[in-house]
């Protein structure tokens, strides 16, 4: 049911882990659903990502789309990692399966928090 | 890489022996079992035989045994088929909140036609309590409909008390036991019971066919009309290779029932106590002691099923989990949710349910796998160890399917 893509990043996942100086931290899901995805950030004074973490909760989908975010937004400035959509990561995966896509496809979402907390935190 | 099957519950493989007598009746005895020629004869012949034997593993008398498709079929025929030849006795049912949907959604049919069902709660081992059963019985009870054996966590029920009070009651009393036939030792006269629905493929019998067994005297009306088969309560043309598998499979079951049971008993006892011992929280879900011989269920804390049985998979292990993603829908089993489990841990089920065919060896791999796994998924939690305390944005407040 799932995608070879997938399964290696399932199986294999980029980017797993904590940082203890992150730059700004985002969460996303509850336990009850049976997905949380944390995602934590660094991030230079070019508003560039230097540095990308995951810790997640979940079912495959879960998993590989954390995995999967960390990839495509290491390295990237802050506007186009805002950029980066649900769906793209889904796509970038070679899809999953229907009933996947929005109960297990938040790992942008969670992207898009940690980078709100790093601007929140460097507004302060 | 070796394959393991843990996953017997969901299905088992069709027996060597079973298959053979079935494909005997597809290709050389193909006749129609209500022909009156000799190639009809013959079928009839089987069928007949069929019945005695599928009679004979559950303590009943031949002409009390009905043909069916499956555990879905019986259960239906019995529950609406008492349901719908009672209703001048009383339109109240009694069924507990652990029972397969073949059984709820059934029951929650009737409620749509003028029946009331009482969902009876069970204790955090899975068991329905007796004097629950006792408070709900109103003067209105036409039938109890309580599992024998729960498929996901293993509970044995009380059936032989609750099938007590029903029959002092004058209540019929129906029982699924799908996961019990062929497992656990069953007899209809000292169990007290009235109907009940069992399946062929949880005991090594094709898909596709099962029986129902029917009390000399109960009342059910027949739900599909057409020809007289048997005895104008279930038409349609016999599935004689069906009937023969699920004869022989029976035969079988009654041979090896106390060597297989105390077989399974002891790897599934290995399994739970080695879990335990091995790796930190963990919870056993069911009965310590009153489970199916097969079955191990446990919730690892912290981490989701669907990702586990997928470690596992990749590691030749087939077993199943009560988490949402396994279930097909957005909740965790509602059996481990009506024994008190949060979601979390509802999520984080597996089940193991183990066969004739498994092995001291293969247990031993299962056992020597799984902590790494555990550790694994653990390690990638958000949820295990210091973690960071964050504000937790949830765009799926009520976890519903967009």
């Amino acid at each position: 049911m799932y995608t070879e893509k997938v399964m290696d990043h399932f199986t294999n996942p980029r980017n797993v882990g904590e940082l203890k100086d992150a730059s700004g931290i985002g969460e996303v899901g509850n336990a009850k659903c049976g997905d949380i995805m944390r995602i934590y950030l660094k991030v230079d004074d070019n508003d560039v990502i230097t540095d990308v973490k995951f810790k997640t909760f979940g079912c495959g989908a879960a998993i590989a789309t954390s995995s999967m975010v960390t990839e495509m937004v290491k390295g990237k400035k802050l506007a186009e990692a805002l950029e980066i959509s649900n769906q793209a990561v889904a796509e970038a995966l070679g899809g999953l399966p229907p009933a996947k896509m929005h109960c297990s496809n938040l790992a942008a979402d969670a992207l898009h928090h940690a980078i709100k907390d790093y601007i929140d935190k460097k507004g302060k | 890489m070796k394959r393991i099957y843990f996953d017997h519950s969901a299905t088992t493989p069709v027996d060597k022996e079973v298959a053979a007598a079935a494909l005997e009746y597809m290709t050389e005895k193909f006749g129609n079992a209500s022909s009156i020629h000799g190639f009809g004869r013959e079928a009839r012949k089987a069928v007949d035989e069929a019945r005695e034997k599928v009679a004979a593993l559950i303590g009943a008398t031949a002409n009390e045994i009905f043909f069916t498709s499956g555990g879905t079929e019986g259960d239906n025929l019995a529950i609406k088929g008492v349901a719908f030849a009672n209703r001048k006795k009383g339109n109240h049912i009694i069924t507990s909140a652990i029972e397969h949907h073949a059984v709820l959604h059934t029951c929650e049919y009737l409620e749509k036609h003028g029946f009331t069902v009482t969902y009876l709660p069970v204790d955090e081992y899975g068991m329905v309590r007796i004097e629950d059963v006792k408070n709900a019985i109103t003067d209105k009870t036409i039938l109890i409909t309580i599992m024998m054996a729960n498929n996901e966590v293993g509970t044995i029920q009380p059936v032989k008390e609750i099938g007590r009070l029903a029959r002092e009651k004058g209540i019929y009393f129906h029982t699924d036991a799908v996961q019990a036939v062929g497992n656990y030792p069953i007899d209809v006269q000292e169990m007290n019971i009235d109907l009940l629905a069992m399946s062929g493929h949880k005991f090594h019998a094709p898909k596709g066919i099962g029986a129902l067994y029917i009390r000399r005297g109960v009342r059910v009306e027949a739900l599909q009309h057409g020809g007289g088969h048997e005895r104008n309560l279930r038409a349609g043309t016999e599935n004689v290779p069906g009937i023969v598998g699920l004869g022989k499979a029976a035969e079988i079951a009654k041979q090896e029932m106390a060597k297989k049971v105390t077989y399974l008993g002891k790897l599934r006892d290995r399994i739970i106590s080695e879990v335990m011992a091995k790796i930190p929280h963990v919870k056993l879900n069911g009965h310590p002691v009153e489970r199916l011989p097969g079955n191990a269920n446990f919730s690892f804390l912290f981490i989701e099923g669907e990702s586990l049985l997928l470690n596992l998979d990749l590691k030749g292990i087939a077993a199943s989990s009560g988490s949402a993603c396994t279930s097909g829908s957005l909740d965790p089993s509602h059996v481990l949710l009506a024994m008190g489990l949060t979601h979390e841990v509802a999520h984080g089920s597996l089940r193991i349910t183990l066969g004739r065919g498994n092995t001291a060896e293969e247990v031993d791999y299962f056992l020597e796998v799984l902590p790494e796994i555990i550790d694994r998924l653990r390690a990638m939690s958000p949820l295990f160890g210091e973690s960071a305390n964050t504000v937790v944005n949830n765009p799926c407040s009520e976890c519903h399917m967009h």
